[in-house]
């Protein structure tokens, strides 16, 4: 068995540390080495996007990113979105209103992707087809995309000071 | 039923119970079940598609540090009753049930099928170890065409059926020979359609723990279907129903093979017995392209009557099934198919003889549609060729030939598959295809087509029709019931895979014992929960489950009420539920909690119970279908196509469907518009391929494509409601609906842009390649 | 799917990097492991070193160093697709990475990553050939250049040597002014290419091409350079075109399951008749013709 390696990084900013193979990937790193299932695997190849989270701030396939190439990077995922018992992030909260889930399996990636989008748009408004254009990567078998791209624009588009909050 | 009579509950979009831990990311899938001393499982799979198994040598894995233990058959079969799984559903069509072994014997009939299982540490060393067993396997012929396979000389795809024909059945009715005689319009077509897996973004997988004191046996299973796989484990492994404990966790998506029972979920389970420790085998992307059933090929070769004015006569011809190597689901899926041809029209004479072929390749089970996409595109393109022989528009042929709402309930002539007669029970096919061209704007794209034709692009416009029978039996089951603590539990065999299921239970028992949705507790598909269950298939929680729950809710209802109307010695008439509170109508503080009815009907020791009443404030029904009630719909499609590049992109997606009553609408929206999606994945996209030996070429998403929210339209959803008279509630299905008028649509849409090039649409999927090849066919042959 | 094992290696110089590619048997590289991953998690790559050049120092980075513009290896696809002196002085490089799979993807893979592993389906190598690009070979044997257009010796394989890093992509710049264009069909949204065009033109005062250059991906191994002499001093559009679209058909093309040589070919043509066509549109619009 190959040698296991220390691991230390941020996870929706606490610090973690966690020991595995360097060949764990950080899906698998995030689920089962630090239990936080948020994440979901579906593919392992890079193409189904549940596995979505930000790395220094941008999104990537964590099933495509070795655990020890987040050493001392800052990751987030989905439960770093809404604390427990806190409000849902308008996000979240939005996908639900737009019925933008169903199994909810490929939400997790979904939220991320989106999450990345908002900062970047930081303010300027979007319209469908960009919104469809950056969620070309998260595959859903559910819900025909049309909820979550409701939910995107409503959030994203949103007027400021109104239903956009300060993205964390 | 009317629509004024709408009970209680129904045509309200009450915000889903599921979503706010999913959101959350706090879903429990599958693989985030652990359990202390875990072994995790992977197989060591057929990398043949055929051949006869020499030696299996796991010594080198056995040694190999973390690992537990290599199973093969020889290891489980001692824990089993019998050599094979028996999953054959009854059909009297096939000749031979071919029932999977739980890992294979001595011959591989797929690449793909589990050999030996791996028990280690982790999933990675399980994986290290699948690569040191020694398998020799003997390479034998294998039947990858249906059509080969069928053919007197060719191999055979199992050594142990004598032939690959596994049934041949038909679908007829009427005098096939007059409608042929004579007809003024007559022709013949070939298809070659392929529909692909079912492709949920979670993959499937089981945990199962073996207790030894209790000796019984717990399975996470990611499935549709609990009480089926509780079992088949329970006449497996010769335990009792008490012994075995079925559960789903969320589950991430079903579509179809959900429903099967695969040999890893008894070959888990089995293991977990055996070794006494618990077990978890999560499928990966790969095993799910070579291992879990699919819907694939079929071929289709039809005659067409007509008369001069595009009225149908009659359609005969043959359609060739590829099974692939077992036959776990009978032949429902290409029966689906002849059967959902039919759709909303007068069809006076049929007749179609059905082959299918073992292959050797995965299974062939229902995926999202279970078939009828296949029919009703043959019906659909059969349509449109009329039309173009006889110069007609393509609505008004079908205009011409839909059965007129006052024909309703109809009689179509064909048996289902349990045996019923077919019978439309309720709907207006012509005024649901008027209002879908209406909000299509049907009449005004001419305009559209010239406009855009000015600026060098290809515009195209389709439509089609369907019929779906849904809300299939024999029955489903559920009890509510309100404890002391007045928590209102709601148990069922139905179960979701993301479905809203537990939306629309809770909000059905909501409504009827004015609770707030979000109080009602609804455990689907524990098995320990609900003994009597069957679960998700053929569009029919909201038909069978929503009913059930509906009546036992009432029942439950009619007990409070009797025993307030006792208490407070007035009218039940004269009384309402509201906020789990029973009253005076207009007197709210004249009443009393239903927790204090139900701590009363749960007994004190030595004190008499309310008069009249039963123990316990709890009711049981189960709602057995007379009959399949059909839903309806009709689609609109516009799409742009470039005739050089073969790029299809879809501008316009209307549908007007009729699923009865809509117990919660933005859901039925929701599976309607998934549904679409998931065709248009069928109709442009999904396609998995074999070569000429059976090897599987498209096993990643980069080759298998399934569609992403960049290349599908936006869907505009409009409902008629015919209620059916078949439950209590006038619902019909609608999960699957939206796949079924997709690829017929997109096809004729496609077709139609393509016309100034002749290119005709046959065979599905349209990808670019096909596309490009029709079109320089018809240049060569213009 | 779960990779094999592997022995880590996090080199933080180029020198480590080189020493160690020079000394350890069975060694692959890391760039942004978005074709590497894959294939390690499917097993169909089981190196049994893996050096990551994410630790190496200086890799990335993108530069305009007299006429040429210098992308480190490293650079991710993303940072150079938005890259602001990317934009100016290769607006081509642009439109191309912004085909290249999606958000999520580009945010890791890298440059050099892309025209090392030379899919014969991706973008980039296509716009590299159209740019007369070059790639610096480094080991510790010293550095070499390689034209992109000679880099590619078969399906997924390359003139690299195992001890050799590809450090950077070497862009000769076109003058201000220039057109470009890109274009690519797919089997969907913005997948991998069937056949790919890249093209730069640049147009004298009377709108007639003064220099052109173009490639074709997705035909072979490699991206194909297009003969390109008789569209000079033409328009590019009408006949002239129409002519280069019929050299591009005549391209050899390897045929493969899903679609026949011939029908890569009518893309290849169809292709290049628009994306010269909207390079030249571009070229005018610039030039304010
Ligand atoms: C879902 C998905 C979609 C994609 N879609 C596309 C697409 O549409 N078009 C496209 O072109 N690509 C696509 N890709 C591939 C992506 O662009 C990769 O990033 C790229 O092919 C490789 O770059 P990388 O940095 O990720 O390299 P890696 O995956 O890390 O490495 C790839 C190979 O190159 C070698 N290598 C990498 N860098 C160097 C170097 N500096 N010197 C020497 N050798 C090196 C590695 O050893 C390895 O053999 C897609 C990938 C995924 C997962
Ligand atoms: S699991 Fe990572 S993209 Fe699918
Ligand atoms: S909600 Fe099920 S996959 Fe997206």
């Amino acid at each position: 068995m190959a040698d296991t390696i220390e691991i230390s990084l941020t996870v929706n900013g606490q610090p973690r540390t966690g020991v595995a193979e360097p060949r764990r990937n950080l899906a698998d790193f995030l689920r089962h080495t630090l239990g936080l299932t948020g994440t979901h695997v579906g593919c392992e190849h890079g193409v189904c996007g549940a596995c979505t989270v930000l790395v220094d701030g941008a999104s990537v396939r964590s099933c495509l990113m070795l655990a020890v190439q987040a050493r001392g990077r800052s990751v987030e995922t989905v439960e770093g979105l809404a604390a427990d018992g806190a409000p849902l992030h308008p996000l979240q909260a939005a996908l639900s209103e737009h019925h933008g889930l169903q199994c909810g399996y490929c939400t997790p990636g979904v939220l991320m992707t989106l999450l990345e989008l908002q900062r970047e748009l930081s303010g300027r408004p979007v319209d469908e087809a960009e919104v469809r254009h950056a969620l070309a990567g998260n595959l859903c078998r559910c819900t025909g995309y049309q909820g979550m791209v409701d939910a995107a624009l409503a959030v994203l588009n949103a007027p400021a000071g109104g239903a956009t909050p300060e993205t964390r | 039923m009317t629509l004024a009579e709408r009970p209680a509950g129904v045509g309200i979009s009450v915000p889903r119970l599921e979503d706010d831990a999913l959101v959350r990311g706090k879903g429990r899938f599958l693989d985030d079940i652990t359990l202390p001393g875990l072994l995790h499982a992977a197989f060591l799979r057929s990398p043949e598609a055929h051949g006869h198994i020499r030696s299996i040598d796991v010594a080198e894995a056995e040694a190999l540090p973390g690992v537990h233990r290599v199973l093969r058959y020889e290891d489980l079969r001692p824990l089993l009753t019998m050599d094979r799984i028996p999953v054959a559903m009854p059909s009297g069509a096939l000749k031979f049930d071919v029932d999977p072994f739980v890992l294979a014997r001595d011959e591989v009939c797929h690449v793909g099928e589990p050999i030996a299982l791996i028990l280690a540490e982790s999933r990675h060393v399980a994986e290290d170890a699948a690569e040191l067993i020694m398998v020799d396997i003997d390479p034998l012929p294998a039947v990858v065409d249906p059509r080969d396979g069928l053919a007197p000389d060719a191999p055979q795809a199992r050594l142990d059926c004598p032939d690959n024909l596994v049934a041949r059945t038909s679908a007829a009715y009427g005098d096939i020979d007059a409608a042929f005689a004579d007809a003024p319009v007559r022709f013949a077509e070939r298809f070659h359609l392929h529909k692909g897996g079912g492709n949920s973004i979670e993959p499937r997988g089981v945990v199962a723990r073996w207790d030894p004191m209790e000796e019984r046996l717990t399975v996470w299973n990611s499935t549709q279907m609990p009480h089926r796989a509780k079992r088949l484990l329970v006449t497996t492994l010769g335990l009792t129903e008490r012994q075995v404990r079925v559960v789903p966790p969320d589950v991430g998506g079903g579509f179809g093979p959900k429903f099967v029972f695969h040999p890893e979920e008894l070959a888990i389970a089995a293991a977990a017995k055996l070794t006494g420790l618990p077990v978890k085998w999560a499928e990966d992307r790969y095993e799910s392209f070579i291992a879990t059933v699919q819907e694939r090929d079929q071929f289709w070769s039809m005659e067409v009557a007509a008369d001069a004015d595009g009225r149908l006569r009659g359609l005969r011809g043959t359609l060739v099934h590829d099974h692939g190597a077992y036959t776990p689901y009978g032949v429902a899926l290409p029966y689906n198919s002849a059967t959902n041809l039919l759709g909303p029209y007068v069809l006076p004479a049929y007749a179609l003889d059905i082959s299918l072929c073992l292959t050797n390749k995965v299974p062939t089970t229902p995926t999202r549609g279970a078939g009828r996409p296949q029919g009703t595109f043959i019906m659909e393109r059969i349509l449109d060729l009329i039309a173009e022989r006889l110069g007609l528009a393509r609505d008004e042929v079908r205009r011409r030939n839909l059965i007129a709402a006052e024909r309703l309930p109809f009689r179509t002539g064909l048996k289902t598959r349990d045996g019923g007669e077919m019978t439309y029970d309720s709907g207006d096919y012509a005024e649901c295809q008027r209002r879908a061209l209406a909000a299509a704007d049907w009449n005004g794209f001419p305009e559209r087509r010239a406009a855009a034709r000015r600026e060098g692009r290809f515009l195209g416009i389709g439509l089609a029709n369907y019929v779906e029978g849904t809300g299939r039996g024999p029955f489903e089951s559920a009890s509510v019931t309100i404890g002391p603590s007045g928590e209102v539990v709601v148990t069922t065999g139905a179960c979701g895979q993301g479905q809203g299921t537990v939306t629309m239970l809770a909000q059905l028992t909501g409504a009827a014992l004015g609770i707030a949705p979000a109080k009602v507790r609804v455990i689907a598909g524990d098995t320990d929960a609900s003994p009597l269950g069957l679960g998700a298939f053929a569009s029919r929680q909201a038909v069978t489950a929503g009913s059930a729950v509906h009546l036992a809710a009432g029942k439950v209802r009619d007990k409070i009420l009797a025993v307030a109307s006792d208490w407070l010695e007035v009218a039940a008439e004269d009384l309402e539920l509201i906020d789990g509170r029973v009253s005076l109508r207009g007197a709210p503080e004249v009443g009393r909690s239903i927790a204090d009815i139900a701590a009363a009907l749960s007994g004190s020791p030595g004190f008499s119970l309310p008069k009249g009443a039963e123990p316990g404030l709890s009711a049981a029904a189960d709602f057995q279908p007379d009959a399949i009630t059909y839903c309806n719909g009709t689609h609109v499609a516009e799409a742009e196509v470039d005739p050089f590049t073969g790029v299809v992109r879809l501008t316009r997606y209307v549908v007007v469907h009729d699923c009865g009553r809509l117990i919660n609408p933005r859901m039925v929206d929701g599976q309607i518009i998934g549904g679409v999606v998931h065709g248009i994945g069928s109709a442009l996209y999904e396609w998995m391929r074999y070569d000429a030996t059976g090897q599987p070429l498209t096993c990643t998403y980069s080759d298998y494509l399934l569609a992403t929210a960049d290349v599908v339209p936006r869907v505009e959803v409009h409902h008629m409601e015919s209620p059916t008279p078949l439950n209590p509630l006038g619902v019909k299905g609608a999960g699957e609906s939206g796949t079924i008028a997709a690829p017929a649509v997109v096809a004729s849409a496609v077709e139609d842009a393509l016309r100034p090039l002749g290119v005709a649409i046959r065979d599905l999927p349209m990808t670019p390649d096909r596309l490009v090849r029709l079109a320089r066919q018809a240049r060569a042959a213009a | 799917m779960k990779a094999a094992n592997f022995a880590y290696h996090a080199p933080t110089t180029r020198q480590e990097l080189f020493a160690l590619l020079a000394e350890l048997d069975d060694a692959r590289m890391i760039a942004g492991g978005q074709s590497l991953v894959p294939m390690m998690n499917f097993r169909l790559a089981a190196p049994e070193n893996l050096v990551d050049l994410n630790t190496v120092g200086g890799l990335d980075g993108i530069e305009v160093a007299g006429d040429r513009l210098v992308i480190g290896a490293m650079t991710r696809q993303r940072a150079a697709e938005r890259s602001a002196t990317v934009a100016r002085v290769c607006p081509l490089l642009v439109e191309t990475l912004g085909r290249v799979g999606v958000q999520q993807i580009r945010n890791r893979g890298t440059v050099g990553g892309s025209i090392a592993h030379f899919d014969p389906t991706a973008e980039l190598p296509v716009a590299a050939v159209a740019l007369d690009a070059e790639v610096v070979l480094e080991s510790l044997r010293g550095a070499r250049r390689m034209p992109v257009a000679d880099f590619g010796s078969d399906y997924l394989t390359t003139e690299i040597e195992p001890d050799e890093v590809l450090t950077a992509v070497e862009v000769p710049l076109w003058p201000e002014g220039h057109g470009a264009a890109f274009d690519e069909v797919t089997r969907r949204g913005d997948s991998y290419a069937i056949v790919s065009v890249a093209a730069l033109v640049l147009l004298d005062a009377a709108g007639r091409v003064a220099r052109l250059s173009v490639a074709i991906g997705g035909l072979t191994h490699a991206p194909a350079r297009l003969a390109v002499d008789a569209m000079v001093g033409a328009a590019p559009e009408g006949e002239a075109l129409a002519a280069l679209a019929e050299t591009a058909r005549a391209l050899p093309a390897d045929g493969d399951g899903l679609m026949a040589a011939e029908d890569k070919q009518h893309l290849a043509a169809t292709l290049t008749e628009r994306v010269v066509r909207r390079a030249g549109e571009r070229a005018r619009r610039s030039t304010g013709g």
